[in-house]
């Protein structure tokens, strides 16, 4: 008798876990992976669920899996593609990545044209795999450009101007000494936090009058403008400029430099518009801050441009539903929304050409703006390369040697090339 | 207080305390600062708001600015003890701050504007143990969800570990057969390559077999542990041939007496083995991070991973959610620890 | 219930308070037996070992063996592809990769093609010798402690074993919390008048800090297994020595130290093969900063295979097949060497 009910029990034991196990799906699923800079995925979660409402049937979930560390967020999704089973969409940086396992949105959504004409090529063409490809695999979600912020009342407090308000071109020599000077006068314990990501530094270079390629368009780092602008870095860093600590620790680095610069620690930060969100959160009301140009050199004045784009997959079990929601999420009054509610540059051509009314850091997103038409167009090949993620990692992988005295600059120099070459060579070797 | 002391210098065996006893007591005393400390410090802090955490140098417990409602205002206004220019002190509350100066009003006369350099006034703070960074961590990070996910994930796992494991030690210890060695050896070796070494391939395997984005794919795998083995056969060799010669003449099958003899004399090590298989699966890391990408699947690990981002890192509420992902095995360790202390070293990992 | 005698020792007994999943269990249990009787009899009672191995051997099989296996096959591949089929055939071109370096004790990208993996191989070598040596020592003054007849033995017991349960991302957390520039260990050199030490900013504090915090992490578990070593030596053997004269020293010299030798070994042994796969805490705590200071072999592989822009997987896994067999090699040394001190001594 009591072998029966323990084997009833064991039978409703396993029911019960088959069916938790088991979910049942009856409604199409789209899943999205995702990361957070701000507090975008609130605001696209709000806009999702107003996509819901209309198209009943469809849930779409994100999936935050963190963005710790680039390459570790990008392989995750790499090795889901490779393996077949990718997510319906994502958002990704490294886009050349995937290229050939995207989804081809062009016979699906209702208007291609739209797409073509509201996102710049060259972005749509970062998707493709040759010229013959015309595909249409997602689009951006966001435009970046690095820049410098700086703590304008620590500027106040040490009675010192701030060097662009009063002048175009201001040197990074002269911002990196008025920095200094800020510091000393307030006590601030460092000067300057530069974000340590190769990516940050292509403009840079560039502004010292380096440049990236060879004659024959092949990628090659050694310039006498990255020598200045390396060696310039390097001093910030050995005079106790900036806390070394942010290029020795590169996992840390980026958070760390953000977060001297939220808590009112350093006065000068270079990081980009994807940060903007964030800054203003965590800075709240307990000081005034602002984005200021590009410091210029004598190769001009750039910042390095990126952004963030949604892309979805081929191997996605509903292709329609995928192109529908990318045509809720592409009209320009979504995008408008939310771009200003999450304080980013469109990606929208028609929307940056008529400027957006944000609502919060509009003044910070007005400065940013104006360094768009400032792009170099080296950062630009740069940056829409098949290999733009080959070209930063190595950058800040030996500079940071070279900051904590491991290398020499030449040796790293010698290194960075060298890493590249070997990546882009396993890269084609299948 | 002579009492007190000579309670103190005394020991079990009611003698005074020699030289060595003293340098003993003070040896483990600094450690068990060294030892206990850390934790305790992460603890304090975790009460400590985003503002204090960022403060130089840190205060031990934690504080919190005072606020105060203002009639006409709705926001609660965060209250400073201010230094006026003839020397006095007020305590003001901040209804705005511009650059470098700070338009403040006395609650008492919320009429008056009062101009104030922000370098002249000082946060009116109080000692805080509220447990506010815990209520917005558990609502921002989802901490039900993956503790749901991480307590079925170290449960079930757990138990697999028991079972299989303890199947393996009774076949590797109490029988002769052939390739009984060869095995023992490759399970051991398995204790050479670490996960993060085979990542690629595992993730592969995994996904051949489909569980990737299923529970299952982070139980089964970890399951087989050789040290688990190891430890379980060792104990098991200890128990004497003839228990499991004398049921056999009772007729009892191999079975049974696996389950009827073996496995309550092997109580002690299966213990062991328990806690630390719990410890384990409770702070995988790498292994879910891969298999899992679905939030709602997330353990509690990942989730804090995910949470912490490239951005700014919201130390408040990740040393909150720290210690909440300390607490279980903290708790079930204050309960049991004189049993696992002592189990581990009566079983002897020899 | 209450006539309990005040003074009577209570015997704290390990017992699952669910008494219906106990039932529950020798209710599967005896189900299983069902289905077992019969395989028993077709195999014959020796041969049921194999089915008592096979479900831990099934799941070893698939996701570790299997891996392994993979993963050599990995190490004469090329390329970023994921599946091995994909991959193209290099032959040994990766362990040449590897070893073409010129001065293996001063690695530089000049004279070395992979000049990380061997700066990491001589962080790891680093670690080890101070990671174990140091752990050893530690937990052997920490069991010896605790042998003596002291007050609150089973509290100090369980504040050193601690650490063992925590997560290596938290105890990296912990302690980057304390050491970081503006940390607990800062505002208490600074009180006592010294200057800030940026500790995780200078190479050779920030390999101490990994050692350190590693020490702390682990240490617990090893003192337990010593203290088990300790209690096992029977008094007698102290009491006959301490009549014959012998002084502490020579009595720990003499008695206490042969006797542990086994466990000494098994805990030299076990330490040493953890501490050559040191990876997960030290890189949440450092990063491998500053630089490459603490970039350690396995950290090298999981960047160079995993998380690298173009995933050398190769590369990665002819750099964990070199690691593997080194560890093999130290293991099989060390129990040699054990067991002919032990032969020496018998």
């Amino acid at each position: 008798m009591k072998q029966h009910r323990l084997l009833i029990l064991l039978v409703v034991l396993l029911t019960v876990l088959t069916v938790t196990l088991v979910a049942a799906q009856d409604a199409v699923e789209l899943r999205i992976t995702w990361y957070n800079d701000g507090n975008e995925g609130e605001v696209l979660r709000e806009l999702l669920d107003r996509f819901e409402a209309d198209n009943p049937g469809i849930t779409v979930v994100l999936d935050d899996i963190g963005y710790a560390d680039p390459n570790v967020y990008h392989s995750t999704i790499q090795a889901q593609v490779e393996a077949g089973d990718p997510p319906d969409l994502a958002r990704v940086n490294n886009v050349a990545l995937f290229i050939g396992d995207y989804l081809d949105l062009r016979p699906l959504v209702k208007d291609a044209t739209y797409y073509e004409t509201s996102f710049s090529e060259a972005v749509l063409n970062s998707l493709r795999a040759g010229e013959n490809d015309t595909g249409i695999y997602g689009f951006p979600l966001q435009f970046t450009i690095t820049a410098p912020f700086i703590n304008r009342t620590l500027f106040e407090q040490a009675g010192i101007e701030v060097p662009s308000d009063t002048r175009d071109d201001v040197t990074w020599d002269e911002w990196a000494e008025a920095a200094k000077q800020v510091a000393d006068a307030t006590g601030t314990p460092f000067a300057i936090a530069y974000e340590p990501r190769g990516h940050r530094f292509w403009g840079f270079v560039i502004s010292e009058g380096g440049s990236w390629f060879d004659e024959e368009g092949n990628f090659k780092v050694d310039s006498p403008g990255f020598r200045t602008a390396a060696e310039k870095l390097i001093g910030w860093n050995q005079n106790g400029l900036s806390d070394a600590t942010i290029w020795a620790n590169l996992p840390d680095g980026p958070s760390l430099a953000r977060d001297q610069f939220t808590n009112g620690q350093v006065v000068f930060l270079y990081s980009g518009s994807f940060a903007v969100g964030g800054l203003a959160n965590a800075i709240g009301d307990t000081f005034d801050w602002s984005a200021v140009p590009n410091p210029s050199g004598p190769g001009g004045s750039t910042g390095s441009p990126g952004g963030s784009l949604l892309v979805a997959f081929a191997g996605t079990k509903h292709p329609e539903e995928v192109a529908r929601l990318m045509d809720f999420l592409t009209q320009e009054e979504v995008l408008a929304e939310f771009s200003q509610r999450s304080s980013f540059l469109p990606g929208h051509l028609g929307l940056a050409e008529k400027g957006l009314d944000y609502e919060a850091n509009a003044d910070v997103l007005k400065v940013l703006s104006a360094e768009i038409p400032k792009i170099h167009e080296q950062a630009y090949r740069l940056q829409y390369s098949e290999y733009a993620f080959t070209y930063n990692r190595p950058i800040d992988n030996r500079l940071s040697q070279v900051i904590v005295g491991d290398l020499t600059l030449d040796d790293a120099i010698i290194a960075i090339q060298q890493d590249v070459d070997e990546a882009i060579k396993n890269a084609q070797a299948g | 207080m002579r009492t007190v002391l000579d309670f103190l210098t005394n020991t079990r065996g009611k003698r005074q305390l020699s030289r060595g006893d003293w340098i003993t007591y003070i040896y483990l005393s600094l450690g068990t600062v060294l030892m206990f400390g850390p934790v305790i410090w992460l603890a304090l802090s975790s009460f400590k708001p985003q503002s204090q955490l960022v403060r130089f140098p840190p205060t031990l417990l934690p504080y919190r600015q005072e606020t105060v409602t203002v009639a006409g205002y709705e926001q609660p206004l965060d209250l400073y003890t201010v230094t006026l220019p003839n020397g006095t002190t007020r305590r003001l509350a901040q209804v705005s701050r511009v650059g470098i100066e700070a338009r403040m009003i006395d609650p008492a006369q919320p009429d008056e504007i009062i101009t104030v350099n922000i370098k002249d006034r000082q946060p009116v703070e109080s000692l805080y143990f509220g447990a506010d960074n815990y209520l917005r961590g558990v609502v921002a990070f989802d901490f039900w969800r993956y503790f749901r996910n991480s307590a079925i994930v170290t449960v079930v796992s757990t138990l697999i570990t028991l079972l299989v494991n303890s199947m393996a030690a009774f076949g590797l210890s109490k029988y002769r057969f052939k390739g009984r060695d060869v095995i023992f050896v490759i399970i051991l070796s398995t204790l050479m390559v670490p996960l993060s070494v085979i990542l690629v391939p595992v993730y592969l395997v995994i996904n051949e077999i489909g569980w990737n984005n299923n529970l299952i794919g982070v139980i089964v795998p970890a399951a087989a542990t050789p040290t688990g083995v190891f430890l379980l056969r060792q104990y098991m060799l200890t128990i004497p041939d003839e228990l499991l010669d004398a049921a056999r003449i009772d007729g009892a099958s191999e079975w049974r007496i696996y389950w009827q003899v073996v496995l309550p004399l092997a109580g002690p090590a299966l213990a062991v083995l328990a806690i630390f298989s719990v410890t384990w699966r409770w702070n995988d890391f790498l292994w879910p991070l891969i298999v899992l990408s679905r939030k709602e699947l997330f353990t509690l690990q990942i989730g804090l991973n995910s949470f912490q981002g490239e951005f700014n890192t919201q130390w408040d509420m990740v040393l909150a959610m720290t210690v909440l992902t300390l607490l279980p095995i903290t708790v079930v360790f204050a309960f049991l620890q004189r049993y696992i202390t002592t189990g581990i070293a009566t079983t002897g990992l020899k | 219930m209450t006539d309990i005698p005040y003074d009577k020792p209570r015997v704290v007994r390990f017992r699952l308070p669910l008494g219906f999943l106990s039932d529950l269990l020798h209710g599967a249990m005896h189900l299983v037996d069902l289905v077992v009787v019969p395989v028993q009899r077709r195999l014959g009672t020796q041969r049921m070992a194999y089915f008592f191995v096979l479900p831990n051997l099934l799941i070893f099989a698939v996701f570790i063996l299997l891996p392994m296996l993979l993963n050599f096959y990995y190490a004469f591949t090329g390329g970023s592809a994921l599946y091995p089929q994909d991959r193209p055939f290099v032959g040994t071109d990766n362990f040449e990769a590897l070893f073409n370096c010129q001065n293996v004790f001063s690695p530089n990208p000049t004279t070395c093609q992979e000049d990380i993996f061997w700066r990491a191989v001589l962080n790891t070598g680093t670690f080890v010798v101070f990671q174990v040596g140091g752990m050893v020592l530690f937990a052997l003054v920490t069991a010896l402690a605790l042998n003596r007849k002291i007050r609150w033995r089973g509290f100090f017991r369980s504040v050193f074993f601690y650490p063992v349960l925590l997560s290596p991302v938290v105890v990296a957390l912990i302690w980057k919390w304390i050491l970081q520039r503006d940390g607990l260990l800062n505002a208490l050199l600074i009180a006592f008048g010294s200057d800030r030490i940026q500790f995780l900013l200078d190479p050779n504090w920030a390999r101490f800090w990994v050692i350190f915090v590693s020490i702390w992490a682990q240490m617990g578990f090893y003192t337990l297994i010593l203290l088990a070593g300790l209690q096992s030596i029977p008094a007698e053997l102290y009491e006959s020595a301490q009549i014959d004269g012998a002084s502490s020293w020579n009595r720990f010299r003499y008695v206490t130290l042969p006797l542990l030798m086994p466990t000494l070994l098994v805990v030299v042994v076990l330490s040493l093969i953890r501490a050559v796969q040191v990876f997960d805490q030290a890189f949440a705590l450092t990063g491998g900063g500053p630089g490459t200071a603490t970039t350690y072999v396995v950290q090298y592989i999981y960047n160079t295979g995993f998380t690298s822009t173009s995933r050398q997987a190769g590369l990665a896994a002819a750099a964990s097949v070199v690691l593997a067999g080194v560890l093999m090699l130290l293991t099989v040394t060390q129990l040699r060497l054990g067991r002919r001190a032990e032969v020496e001594e018998t």
